[in-house]
């Protein structure tokens, strides 16, 4: 062997798909028990003012909170088809899925903030004067509880674009490999391929089968685009991990919509 | 998402203090994925900050030395106590064992090269330190430090002019980065053992910082969400607390605690799983009740989720919730006693070595013992009504987690020092340190629940006369302690920098970390062990 190699060994460890996944479904756990906390504090207020909260979720659009429930449905099913085509390396329709996914995501974010400016149109929001002096404490402790809980959710949609956006550059990159074979022999390439020569300044001298016998060593670098199968195997749980997180996005809000629109 | 390529790249068997990566000096530290750099990053930054929080601490009783003010006004004393109180639980004793030897241990333990997520190990450090910058801001900007106690109880907390919401942004990042090290643990617990060591054959401190690892994860948003809540009153006036606009202030108790209280056991879990390995080792034999220690661990995280109320008997919760609260809390005790009787029974007919990190364990039975039986006294709803928010929670407080888990961080430290620095400390001054914290410590705190029993509340800046003699004998205590802690921290650093080189296994230890050089290289294992025995095995020594 040349002193160039051997004596570096790098410090790696097995890349572990399933342990990939644990990792996301304990922050998950986490993200549960970060509601959790809120759907609690929904639970013990909700029975202490039954009427209130009846009262109070009249007055919210049930019509854009089904729009919303419908958007943020049909997008888990369009990660769901990103994630079975990658599996099945479809990459463009699985690019296509992750845009449409953004695309529900931006309409319920738009769709809330119509709804968030209309509520705080008519003076309804945390601290308002309005809030305070026409409303019962009911009401106000729901209204409270609905911009905290929905806007913790809506920043959750925010994080969930982020990633997607992530995601579709880690897919969308071409995965070109670079391969480095310094000092190869030269006889053992000779006459195997047209590989290119090309001088220390960048020229281009010919192909191998043009030099003489006088050259014994060269530097070999292979550039080339690997087949489908060979492509990094960590995209797919890339995308997998943001589905999962997607779906948990998905099933607060499961929650959230009839907790806060269909009670009345 | 992970990526299992390390920055450092490295000769085989070098140590881990000498490779030269990417980076070197403080860059190669800071920015290292290295667990063991890791662990040794968290070490010295707790102990900054304990050594901060011990001086808050000699302070407060400096003040009460004398009655009246003398050295401090009443806000500046809330403040301490606040400041002593966030800086010991949350920048110390959480991280303070788990991040520290949890990091550069548990990885060689079960057989591993690293933990899972190294990328996201080093990120946990960083997110302690942001929140650390986050609370030394909240010291020196605005108003000043928050003066409501570590606890932050609405509706004061929503009220004061100081720098409440600050403290309380640096409590929630430094409670994420609390998560993602237990995240990391769990993953790394469940992928990365070597072949052969299923769950029963672990050492029992992997075992106790699985359970620790996964009270970070399921209790540790909660309180997150809490403290956000808080925030978000104080700052856009969601007064999901404040009863004008129908809030529940007894609510945010309630969820402080489903936190707070299951955080007292992932700050004494580590310590147990400390224990359990001195022990063995000093006794030179295998553990009594393997089984049962290990279970128990998960027993009392699994158990310690649902006691939280018994913090809140005078809050107004109905009675039947403090009776439910009070006979689940006698029930965690049993896990606890499992424990301790097994130590003792490993120890019965042993042939012992004593050495000081034995000695340390033995202080920490003895500290524990009556941490955890004072704590019995106040499950019981009738005696708590009489001591509650005194001296004597205070007291039996400082047992359990200064007594008991930080005791058994200062053992470890001796035990697996010459591990990680591959010095070994002064024997002597290790010794005279213990000696000297054992009077301080008993002579402040028993003082301290004696005064609590005889009626001196918690958190006031002074005191009547009649608590005055007892005050002075606590603080002439403190005086002890805080001579034997500085002493300790310069015989653990003279050991680092001068101490004698140690052998590979000063102590005949027989798990995984006792059978790689000193210090470990940076892969820890050149070829990954087969596990074929349970980890105390100890095998007769040759006549």
């Amino acid at each position: 062997m040349s002193n160039h190699a051997a004596t570096m060994v790098a410090h790696k460890h097995p890349s572990d798909v399933e342990g990939a996944k644990i990792g996301m479904w304990l922050f998950l756990f986490t993200e549960v028990l970060l509601f959790g906390g809120l759907f609690i504090a929904y639970a013990v207020y909700r029975s202490v003012y039954p009427e209130a909260f009846q009262t109070a979720a009249a007055n919210l659009d049930t019509f854009i909170g089904a729009v919303n429930t419908l958007f943020l449905l049909t997008s888990s099913l369009t990660v769901v088809i990103a994630i079975v085509a990658l599996q099945k390396d479809k990459q463009k329709m699985a690019v296509w899925m992750i845009w449409a996914t953004v695309l529900f995501a931006l309409g319920f974010m738009v769709n809330k903030y119509f709804e968030w400016s209309a509520k705080i149109h008519h003076g309804i929001y945390p601290g308002s004067p309005e809030l305070l002096a026409d409303h019962s404490k009911g009401e106000i402790v729901f209204y409270n509880l609905y911009y905290t809980m929905t806007g913790l959710h809506g920043l959750h949609v925010i994080i969930g674009l982020i990633v997607f956006f992530f995601v579709l550059y880690f897919i969308k990159r071409r995965p070109v490999v670079t391969e480095e074979m310094p000092y190869e022999i030269l006889k053992n390439v000779r006459g195997t391929s047209r590989l290119a020569v090309v001088s220390e300044k960048g020229e281009e001298l010919g192909t191998v089968a043009q030099l003489d016998d006088k050259v014994e060593l060269v530097d070999i670098r292979l550039t080339y685009e690997p087949v489908a199968e060979k492509r990094d195997p960590r995209n797919f749980v890339k995308l997998e991990n943001a589905g999962l997180y997607w779906h948990l996005v998905d099933v607060i809000w499961i929650f959230l919509f009839p907790l806060f629109y269909l009670i009345t | 998402m992970p990526s299992h390529t390390l920055d450092d790249t490295v000769q085989n068997g070098e140590s881990y203090l000498d490779v030269k990566g990417r980076y070197t000096g403080v860059f190669g530290w800071i920015f290292s994925v290295d667990h063991k750099r890791i662990g040794l990053l968290y070490l010295g930054s707790v102990f900054v900050f304990f050594t901060v929080g011990i001086l808050l601490g000699l302070f407060m009783r400096l003040e009460q030395m004398t009655m009246g003010e003398t050295l401090m006004t009443a806000t500046t004393y809330n403040r301490l106590f606040t400041l002593h109180g966030v800086i010991m639980i949350f920048l110390f004793i959480i991280p303070g064992t788990a991040g520290t030897l949890g990091n550069f241990f548990l990885p060689i333990q079960i057989g591993a090269k690293d933990v899972f997520f190294p990328r996201l190990n080093l990120l946990s450090w960083w997110l302690y330190i942001a929140g650390a910058v986050m609370a030394l801001l909240a010291i020196f900007t605005g108003d000043g430090m928050a003066d409501t106690g570590w606890t932050f109880y609405v509706p004061y907390s929503t009220q004061t002019g100081t720098n409440v919401t600050l403290a309380l942004t640096a409590a929630f990042i430094l409670g994420f980065s609390s998560i993602l090290t237990g995240l990391n643990f769990v993953a790394t617990i469940h992928r990365m053992r070597a072949p052969g060591m299923n769950f029963h054959r672990m050492p029992l401190f992997v075992w106790s910082l699985y359970a620790t690892a996964w009270i970070q994860v399921l209790a540790t948003p909660v309180v997150g969400i809490t403290l956000v809540l808080v925030i978000l009153e104080r700052t856009l006036g969601i007064g999901i607390f404040n009863p004008a606009m129908g809030g529940d202030p007894i609510l945010y108790q309630h969820l402080f605690w489903i936190y707070s209280h299951p955080a007292v056991y992932l700050m004494v879990l580590p310590g147990m799983g400390v224990i359990s390995e001195i022990i063995p080792t000093f006794c030179r034999r295998t553990i009594f009740g393997y089984k049962a220690i290990a279970w128990s661990s998960v027993g009392i995280a699994a158990v310690g989720t649902l006691v939280w109320g018994h913090h809140m008997y005078v809050s107004g919760q109905s009675s039947t919730a403090s009776i439910v609260f009070s006979f689940l809390t006698f029930f965690v005790a049993i896990p606890t006693a499992i424990k301790v009787f097994n130590w003792v029974a490993t120890m019965y007919k042993a042939s012992i070595r004593v050495e000081v990190p034995f000695l340390y364990a033995l202080a920490f039975l003895f500290h524990f013992l009556i941490g955890g039986l004072t704590g019995l006294m106040m499950a019981a709803i009738s005696v708590d009504v009489h001591v509650h928010d005194t001296y004597f929670v205070v007291g039996h407080f400082h047992y359990t987690m200064f007594g008991g888990s930080v005791f058994a961080l200062f053992g470890a430290l001796y035990y697996w020092g010459p591990k990680m620095w591959g010095r070994m400390y002064h024997n002597k001054t290790a010794i005279v340190a213990l000696v000297l914290q054992l009077i301080g410590f008993n002579t402040l705190y028993m003082t301290m629940m004696y005064l609590g029993y005889q009626g001196m509340p918690r958190r006031y800046f002074d005191h009547l006369p009649q608590f005055h003699d007892a005050h002075l004998v606590a603080t002439f205590g403190s005086w002890f302690l805080v001579s034997g802690l500085l002493l300790m921290i310069g015989t653990l650093l003279y050991s680092v920098f001068r101490g004698e080189k140690a052998p590979a296994n000063p102590w005949g230890g027989t798990t995984l970390e006792w059978q790689i050089p000193t210090p470990p290289p940076l892969e820890n294992f050149d070829e990954i062990p087969t596990i074929t025995d349970e980890p105390y095995a100890h095998k007769e020594e040759a006549v």
